[in-house]
């Protein structure tokens, strides 16, 4: 009875991104790192060295003028739920420095028993996983605007996103303080959720008929990236164009269906 | 030695290294300067943004006095919650190091960026003593003024300065809203903004215009898009690159460029001849439309005429290059939408643009019964709430008020046109006219953002006083004599008179959500200063005691109710409905002003340069990444650019890869940049979404002022092209510039 009960109380946070609605403004990333004390360098335009939890990819269908298309595709970390809890990540970690939380399902990093080997970000494959490769520095007077929920990060850990972690502690703590034991749809939402002007991202919880995300997952537009890989990433994403669906996941070029 | 060899074998295989490597990472981990936030109170205050003219409601999370997020403000009607990439890096800007931390006077050559602190005192003594001296030599009108707007209190201040002053010479930057204003006034007699109904549209056919990237108010515009998306309305963006906004479209048609107007005369043609437009509103609402005979007996063509003489879907077709068929099924489907809407003013709206072509977009409106109604476009009446009484003007005034503008704007050559700005450089630059002997800048960057950068900057250098009011060591300030920095939004109480595109009147109230950072002072105050210092009847017409009181005397009863809720909407909720009267002499809508024979029509406007040396023709696009205007990135946004636009400090720009490959330009490629203007280093892209003959070049790069996470990457497009002049309004209508790509 009491595993049936914990079994009901556990969580599944995800989210959805309606790429059809997504301009690609960028938006999310930046409310992601004025949020989770993000550093900057003066150079960030080598991308496989700048820090952003949250990316969005330009994805292009190839085809000559006027056939073209575009579409852009934010990128946070997908929580995989792999098997039983195993994501890609987890599974290496020598450390213990990163965890699947069975009670809201997102992949924790903790920063302090991190140390650097990077096996994780070998293993994700979607490149969520980003290296600290110098200490953070702020330009004097800069430092003023780091929040105080999320620690800044150290040279050589590795980071990611959180869904916002911090935020949940926040949302239960002031629920525990109102004899609650359990968060409405809107008392959790993720900085780049709320930011995001076109209202592209739903976050919530997967396994909870009444939150938004619980139906979008299901729509026909849904896909998730990599599927095959069996990771089970807990983002969605909707397009209505095949092609971007297409992209989603590696497919042969005569292959038509997706598996 | 075997002892030696099994000593460091032993040493290896043990736990030591390990254990060692382990502890000097966690000790150096430890190293003290990663900063540890404090914690404090938590608490959020709402305010508006101001870093655009979109007018966003916004909600500032503070720790103590610390500013560490800023949120867009729920249930605002602009924004709803949402928030900009600019709007969200604030504490940024707020923090930054190009803020200007007080007064400053220049030392040593000008943009030398030597400096000397002065009290606000001397600073307002410095400035009066300088404008005193034009004064009593009878030339006050040598005096100029830059301002992004010219609405609200603080530009209103700036207005009545230069007034009580002598000077007609107060200058608003350039936009689409100078032809949007002159649209609305032609065509509806209405002196007033273009809001757009875009929530309850269905058919939105954009000419060029970004309406996911900045047009209009940015984050109301996303989620208008959003719920296109949810109700099933259509989208169609005719433009010849493949912007995210062309990309979003249900529909993307390629067009020349410069010839959107052709397309949309093509578009009446079809409605026409079908006999698929509004007929209440063509018939009992408007004007022009039919041909008629004027005073002296002559016939003069209508709006149906002229369209049906000359843009068949063949010819249009010709023109465009867009398919004759596609043409038609457009004109079907747009004039079938129940409330369809078209917008123009290409990307983000910086440049103004031909007036011909903006009635003609307008004109298409008509024709569908889409103006002052629901989904439609608006004519949102002009904020109202400031009614100072009438400054006296002394003589010295008097006579400088008197002078025509140095701009030409309202002048016998450009009668229509309020501001010319884009122009001054070149005037001054010419020497024509008079020269002007100081210049006062607020709110904008005009060095950096002015077309024909380089003339901006001659212009600059030959005005003998120039006081800027930035809050941040920007091109222009770096090019004054004398900074008087002002607070940044997040500082600082001031009016927001409008959101651009909303389709009512919003009235809100930017107000201090923490203690200024530095030495700065209000704008407002500063003026109230100035005025005083120079005494007389310029001191007479400022008798507030502070800009503050100014305000809550401008604003009444509402200051009050707008510290509370931040915003106001005002009168007009609603569609305004057919049934009033039209404000042109007629009562009607007009498809040709009599009054001017200024009708809605394409002329083509011309790139600059010649064919033969410039093969190519460059074309800018904005992206939301990028803010191209008064205000620079900040450290987050420059964060957030693709490597396919920026890379190290090299600006890509966009090639078809077919052109690309006809001027062997392989991706990656490091090439000369040339056009008329000038010539800058750029790296190639190539890029399928970009119509073979072109080159794209994003804008908001290339800052020579700034820090250096902002400063020194890529190209400023400004420097690269100039103004072209509108024949009908004078309003700049430059679209692109030939250019020339060499590889190096």
């Amino acid at each position: 009875m009491e595993a049936v009960n914990r079994r009901n109380r556990a969580k599944k946070y995800g989210m959805v991104i309606d790429l059809d609605k997504c301009t690609g403004c960028g938006s999310c990333t930046v409310a992601c790192m004025a949020e989770n004390n993000i550093p900057f360098r003066k150079d960030e335009s080598d991308k496989l060295l700048s820090i952003a939890w949250l990316h969005v990819y330009k994805l292009t269908n190839g085809k000559p003028f006027p056939h073209t298309d575009v579409c852009y595709l934010p990128r946070p970390c997908m929580h995989c739920e792999g098997h039983h809890g195993h994501s890609p990540c987890v599974s290496v970690c020598p450390a213990t420095a990163t965890d699947y939380d069975e009670e809201t399902g997102i992949v924790s990093q903790i920063y302090t028993r991190c140390f650097g080997c990077r096996y994780c970000m070998a293993a994700c494959p979607y490149h969520v996983r980003l290296f600290n490769w110098w200490d953070p520095v702020w330009p004097d007077g800069m430092e003023k605007m780091l929040n105080p929920d999320v620690s800044v990060r150290m040279r050589g850990v590795v980071e990611k996103c959180s869904f916002c972690y911090h935020r949940h502690q926040r949302a239960m703590e002031k629920a525990y303080l109102e004899g609650r034991r359990e968060l409405e749809e809107h008392e959790y939402q993720t900085a780049c959720t709320q930011a995001c002007p076109a209202g592209a991202i739903t976050f919530g919880d997967l396994n909870n008929p009444k939150h938004a995300v619980y139906r979008l997952k299901k729509s026909p537009r849904a896909f998730r990236l990599l599927e095959r890989l069996g990771t089970r990433p807990k983002v969605y994403y909707l397009s209505s164009r095949e092609w971007v669906r297409q992209a989603g996941d590696n497919h042969l070029q005569q292959e038509k269906q997706k598996i | 030695m075997a002892f030696g060899i099994g000593g460091a074998v032993g040493t290896a295989l043990s736990p030591l290294p390990w254990k060692l490597t382990d502890d000097l990472s966690i000790w150096t981990q430890n190293w003290p300067w990663t900063p540890v936030p404090p914690h404090g109170e938590v608490t959020q205050v709402d305010s508006v943004c101001t870093l655009c003219p979109g007018g966003c409601g916004i909600s500032v999370r503070k720790v103590e006095d610390r500013v560490v997020k800023i949120e867009g403000m729920p249930g605002h009607p602009v924004n709803d919650g949402g928030i900009c990439l600019l709007g969200a890096s604030g504490a940024q800007l707020l923090y930054g190091p190009s803020r200007i931390e007080g007064p400053l006077k220049r030392v040593g050559r000008r943009g030398d960026g030597r400096w000397q602190p002065v009290s606000w005192k001397a600073a307002v003594a410095e400035v009066a003593g300088k404008l005193g001296v034009l004064r009593s030599g009878g030339e006050p009108h040598t005096l100029g003024c830059l301002l992004r707007s010219d609405r609200g209190t603080v530009p209103g201040l700036f207005s009545r300065l230069l007034t009580v002053f002598g000077s007609p010479n107060l200058m608003r930057m350039p936009s689409i809203q100078d032809t949007y204003e002159l649209t609305l006034y032609q065509m509806q007699g209405a002196l007033a903004l273009p809001g757009f109904d875009v929530d309850n549209t269905d058919f939105l056919l954009s000419f060029g215009s970004g309406y996911i990237q900045g047009w209009g108010s940015p984050v109301h515009m996303f989620r208008a898009h959003s719920r296109w998306r949810n109700r099933g309305g259509r989208v169609v963006q005719v433009e010849p690159r493949l912007s995210i906004s062309a990309a979003k479209a249900d529909d993307w048609l390629a067009i020349k460029p410069g010839t959107e107007a052709a397309l949309a005369m093509g578009l009446s043609h079809v409605i026409i001849t079908e006999s698929l437009y509004d007929r209440d509103f063509i018939e009992n609402r408007c004007r022009g439309f039919e041909s008629w005979v004027d005073a002296e007996g002559r016939i003069q063509p209508g709006f149906k005429q002229r369209v049906l003489n000359t843009y068949t879907p063949a010819k249009v077709s010709e023109i465009t290059g867009i398919a004759a068929a596609d043409v038609v099924r457009l004109a079907r489907d747009f004039a079938k939408a129940a409330r369809p809407l078209a917008i123009c003013g290409r990307g983000r709206g910086r440049v103004p643009g031909d007036l011909g072509a903006f009635m003609a977009v307008h004109a298409l409106n008509a024709l569908c019964g889409s103006i002052q109604r629901a989904g439609g476009v608006w004519a949102v009446p002009e904020p109202d709430y400031i009614n100072w009484f009438q400054p006296e003007m002394d003589k010295v005034a008097a006579t400088g008020m008197q002078q025509s503008r140095l701009d030409g704007a309202g002048g016998p050559q450009y009668p229509l046109a309020r501001y010319l700005t884009s122009y001054l450089a070149e005037i001054i630059n010419a020497g024509k006219g008079y020269p002007l002997k100081a210049l006062l800048v607020a709110g904008d960057n005009p060095a950096y953002t002015l077309p024909a950068g380089g003339n901006v900057r001659k212009a600059l250098d030959s005005i003998p006083f120039i006081v800027s009011f930035s809050s941040f060591m920007d091109e222009t300030t770096r090019m004054a004599d004398l900074v008087l920095p002002n607070h940044i939004y997040l500082e600082r109480l001031e009016d927001v008179p409008l959101a651009q595109g909303f389709s009512r009147p919003l009235v809100q109230l930017c107000k201090p959500v923490t203690a200024p950072q530095f030495n700065t002072r209000h704008s407002g105050d500063v003026v109230i200063d100035i005025a005083r210092a120079l005494g007389g009847s310029v001191a007479t017409a400022f008798p507030w005691k502070s800009y503050a009181d100014c305000l809550k005397e401008t604003l009444g009863g509402n200051f009050q109710k707008l510290m509370r809720q931040v915003y106001m909407v005002g009168r007009g909720t609603g569609a305004p409905g057919h049934n009033a009267a039209f404000e042109t002499a007629s009562g009607k809508f007009e498809f040709t002003n009599p009054e001017f024979k200024i009708r809605p029509d394409y002329e083509p406007i011309e790139a600059e340069g010649d064919a033969a040396s410039f093969p190519l023709v460059l074309v800018p696009y904005d992206s939301m990444r990028l803010a191209s205007g008064f205000v620079a990135d900040s450290p987050f946004m420059v964060k957030a650019v693709d490597d396919t636009v920026l890379k190290g400090r090299d600006i890509l720009v966009e090639i078809n890869p077919q052109t690309a490959r006809k001027y062997g330009l392989a991706d990656g490629a490091i090439a000369l940049l040339r056009t008329p203007r000038g010539k800058a280093r750029v790296k190639i892209y190539h890029f399928e979404g970009l119509m073979p003959g072109l080159v794209a070049m994003p804008t908001g790069l290339g800052h020579s002022a700034y820090d250096e996470y902002i400063g020194g990457k890529g190209v400023n497009f400004n420097r690269l092209i100039g103004p072209v002049q509108d024949p009908v309004s004078g309003l700049d209508a430059a679209w692109g510039i030939r250019a020339k790509l060499t590889r190096v």
